[in-house]
């Protein structure tokens, strides 16, 4: 039966994720935002805490760890058997991913023991490998300075020798690079093939092949540190290698892409959070200057800010129930890389507009650095980006629905 | 069973309908047969140009009135979050899209050209019992459950056929969903009979009026109280088969205060009609009433002119609306799809062309994002829950990408999607209507 409101067995959960935004990320956005590289101390106490939350399946999904295979189990109780509809941990990972980014989507991005390494490894690593690598902070190592959203152009090879893999390469963008325990990296067993010879492969951070280049100066998310690296002749096991060592022209390439389909909802809810931070700090700001929305009113008979404002609500309404059709999508078991990428290409764009427009809708309020919204509003932006930038998203979402190939849609 | 072969549509529609009580067994089915229109002749409303009395109408009398009004009561979800309609909703969209696409859709052109639906359509979508949905089941209603939710999945697969021909189906229903909603035990017996019989009256639910920046609750209609009745004055736009309307529900200020709804019989002395036709949904026959000084009965006013009631009522037309928007998209996007898979420039299909490609993809992710938020509104309104604030979101994305999907539906087709050898030159027409309509239709 339709309904579209958040199930109430959530309410502690998000309860609980709210308690951490206000608390830990609100006091702690503008420090972290100027003192960039400097690692938020106050996380680690955090993690703690949500390490034993994890136990109870509360706030699960607080980084991008929280992304499971597909089928998605309920981590929050068993449901009856007479019920049609299951809401589980792809859910509750949406949502608590989205309060904690209302909070700050930069500390978000660095809480320890929630890398996208992490969602790599949960999504493809066989039972060996979650044992050894269970509970470590993954960071994931994809883009290089000539493969950005071309994944599949990837340079950095790796070369079987004896029983270890050799990797050379370049890897920028690492998120957390520098602070995680491990690195997801990404590399090709043989050039020649084309994506279906790229695998990931863990690397231990403090192996000596693999080296710390800079750490990049950025547009916001500060808090959040971005590592380049080179690797030279980094050698790790080959046990290391997630998923099947062998180069299959079809399923190779879908299996890395396969991660994506559970992490995009996740960079979807954390523009929504962004987006709800705007929106509410906004309206108060409006308030405070006279303005009253009304919702029964047609928008075109109210002030301008008022429209605005409710046309900014409408698109967050939007995103936010995309957002959360995906995720009820893989906790059901429906194939959702359609409706994940749709998700991610209305939050990412609409994250960005709304808090570029809140910004301008409290003058110099808004742009100042007294208030958040310019951090919001220079941390939302990155949402648009990382994950498939809009543009991956709307080819994606394109090639799904015209029937058309990678190479015939290029 | 009818003795000629059914087709697909009246299986479909038979398997759909006999989801519903009242309708279960064949002799329905035999009712129901929507027998090849032999021919589609069009009744003229807008070729009249000039002013004419409101159509006489039927005699409306209290049949066996009940000792309190009846009400549909509502079914309650789970509680969790979920987007599969019961297989009541989807048996009964399914049967109506079919009725849509095989017989609204045809007779779209036409009936876009003539600002009139086919008789013949409105005698088999009144058949289709879209006006007994809103109606409690011992006053003769359809369905056991009052559910905003059905009614918007049925409007938008109408409106996939034919925004205009579906408003011109749904405008009784509106009529009809009212009176279950908020009519009193006499106005329910007097005319809801007329909705659930054999044959349906031509009614519409009248709020807009005729100025820029109109706003619902700010009207200019007056009802003042005179003779223990009322006394009606004003002027209503575009209001959907206004010419041929028998039975009219009117927004009018009360004493010049709050706005109401009142019962206006076409008969009653002083009512003008003349054909108001628009940029789009022109097969609904729009027309603009004017009330002079129009006597009134006491028992004219609905739901004792509660703020409640009437706010309600504007909140679920607009979610209406919504769905309209929501049934037209898919099918613009239904149209562009093999349209620019096919069409080729440059020597290759315009599809492979990210700047083709991509405005389709923008239509599926803006169409989506307008119908889960139209869904929440009237799951929101079917649970009890305040509703006002994601109606006006829903109708904002309505406005809003149901604009821009009528332009890029024919932008996609270039100098072809201008003109009228396809349907999104319409589409685009027709979704205007969504971002400014009022009332008319009710979920």
């Amino acid at each position: 039966m339709i309904n579209l409101e958040i199930p109430k067995k959530f309410g502690f959960l998000v309860g609980q994720a709210h308690q951490v935004a206000t608390e830990v990320m609100r006091p702690n956005s503008r420090k972290y935002d100027r003192a960039e590289h400097t690692y938020p101390k106050e996380l680690d106490m955090l993690a703690a805490v949500i390490n034993g939350m994890n136990e109870s399946g509360a706030l699960s999904g607080a980084g991008a760890a929280g992304a499971t295979r597909g089928g998605g189990s309920s981590t929050n109780g068993a449901h009856p058997k007479d019920e049609t509809t299951r809401n589980g941990s792809n859910l509750a990972n949406v949502l608590s991913v989205a309060e904690v980014s209302w909070g700050d989507v930069g500390l978000l991005l660095t809480m320890p023991g929630q890398g996208l390494g992490n969602a790599a490894i949960a999504a493809v690593a066989n039972e060996e490998q979650l044992q050894r690598f269970g509970g470590k902070w993954a960071a994931m190592a994809i883009t290089e300075p000539e493969a950005g959203s071309d994944s599949a152009a990837i340079r950095t090879t790796a070369t079987l020798d004896g029983d270890e893999y050799v990797l050379n390469g370049e890897k920028i963008f690492v998120t957390s690079g520098d602070r995680a325990e491990l690195i997801v990296v990404w590399a090709s067993l043989d050039r020649s093939q084309g994506r279906a010879a790229i695998k990931s492969f863990v690397v231990e951070r403090d192996n000596p092949g693999l080296k710390l280049d800079r750490l990049e100066h950025k547009l916001g998310i500060r808090a959040s540190d971005t590592a380049n690296f080179v690797l030279s002749d980094c050698r790790v096991p080959k046990e290391n290698l997630l998923g099947s060592p062998e180069i299959q022209a079809k399923q190779g390439f879908a299996g890395v892409m396969q991660t994506f389909d559970n992490t995009r909802p996740l960079v979807a809810a954390m523009a929504l959070g962004v987006a709800r931070a705007c929106l509410e700090e906004t309206r108060e700001r409006l308030q405070e200057a006279g303005i009253r929305i009304d919702y029964d009113a047609p928008p075109q008979s109210q002030s301008a800010a008022a429209a605005e404002f409710i046309a900014m609500e409408a698109d967050y309404e939007s995103a936010r129930l995309l957002t959360l059709e995906a995720a009820w999508m893989a906790d059901n078991g429906k194939p959702n890389s359609l409706n994940a990428s749709m998700a991610k290409a209305k939050a990412g764009r609409t994250g960005t507009d709304i808090a570029l427009r809140c910004v301008a809708l409290c003058g110099t309020v808004g742009y100042g650095e007294g208030e958040l919204l310019e951090k919001w509003a220079r941390d939302a932006k990155i949402l648009d980006i990382f994950e498939g930038t809009q543009q991956i998203q709307l080819l994606v979402v394109a090639r799904l629905l015209l029937g058309k190939s990678s190479s015939e849609l290029k | 069973m009818p003795s000629q072969q059914q087709n697909l549509t009246d299986r479909s529609m038979a398997i759909g309908l006999r989801a519903l009580n009242r309708f279960a067994g064949s002799p329905v089915v035999d009712r129901l047969g929507l027998r090849e229109p032999a021919e589609r002749f069009l009744y003229s409303a807008s070729k009249t140009t000039m002013r004419t009395a409101a159509s006489a109408g039927r005699t409306f009398a209290a049949a066996q009135k009940l000792a309190t009004p009846a009400r549909q009561p509502t079914a309650q979800p789970s509680g969790l979050f979920d987007l599969t309609p019961t297989d009541e909703q989807r048996m009964l969209s399914e049967s109506v899209r079919d009725f849509a696409l095989q017989r609204l859709r045809p007779a779209a052109i036409d009936a876009d050209a003539a600002c009139t639906p086919p008789r013949e359509l409105l005698t088999q979508s009144d058949n289709l019992g879209l006006t007994m949905i809103g109606v409690p089941e011992e006053l003769g209603g359809a369905v056991s459950e009052r559910s905003a939710v059905t009614a918007v999945l049925m409007s938008e697969a109408l409106a996939q056929g034919d925004m205009g021909l579906a408003v011109a189906c749904l405008a009784p229903a509106a009529v009809s969903t009212a009176l279950s909603l908020w009519g009193n035990e006499e106005q329910q017996a007097t005319y809801l009979p007329a909705f659930v019989g054999e044959s349906i009256p031509a009614a519409a639910l009248a709020v807009l009026e005729p100025r820029a920046l109109f706003n619902p609750f700010k009207l200019e209609t007056r009802a003042r109280r005179a003779n223990g009745g009322y006394v009606l004055s004003g002027v209503k736009s575009l209001v959907p088969r206004a010419v041929d309307g028998e039975l009219f529900i009117v927004a009018a200020a009360l004493d010049g205060r709050n706005p109401a709804l009142f019962i206006v019989e076409s008969g009653a002395g002083g009512i003008t009609v003349e054909p108001e036709p628009a940029m789009g949904i022109r097969a609904a026959a729009t027309g603009r009433l004017t009330f002079d000084d129009v006597e009134l009965p006491a028992g004219a006013l609905i739901g004792d002119a509660s703020a409640e009631v009437y706010a309600e009522c504007i909140q679920l037309g607009r979610i209406g609306w919504s769905a309209l928007a929501v049934g037209t998209g898919q099918a613009v996007l239904d149209y562009v799809i093999p349209y620019v898979k096919d069409r080729t420039a440059f020597g290759e299909p315009i599809a492979n062309r990210q700047a083709i490609a991509f405005a389709v993809s923008n239509i599926a992710i803006e169409l989506d994002g307008l119908r889960l938020a139209t869904y929440r509104a009237a799951s929101r309104a079917d649970q009890g829950k305040s509703f006002a604030r994601e109606a006006a979101l829903a109708r904002r994305l309505a406005s809003q990408h149901g604009m821009s999907i009528g332009s890029d539906g024919v932008q996609l087709l270039g100098g072809h999607g201008y003109v009228k050898e396809h349907p999104v030159e319409r589409w685009y027409r027709d979704l205007r209507a969504a971002g400014l309509m009022e009332g008319v239709l009710l979920v």
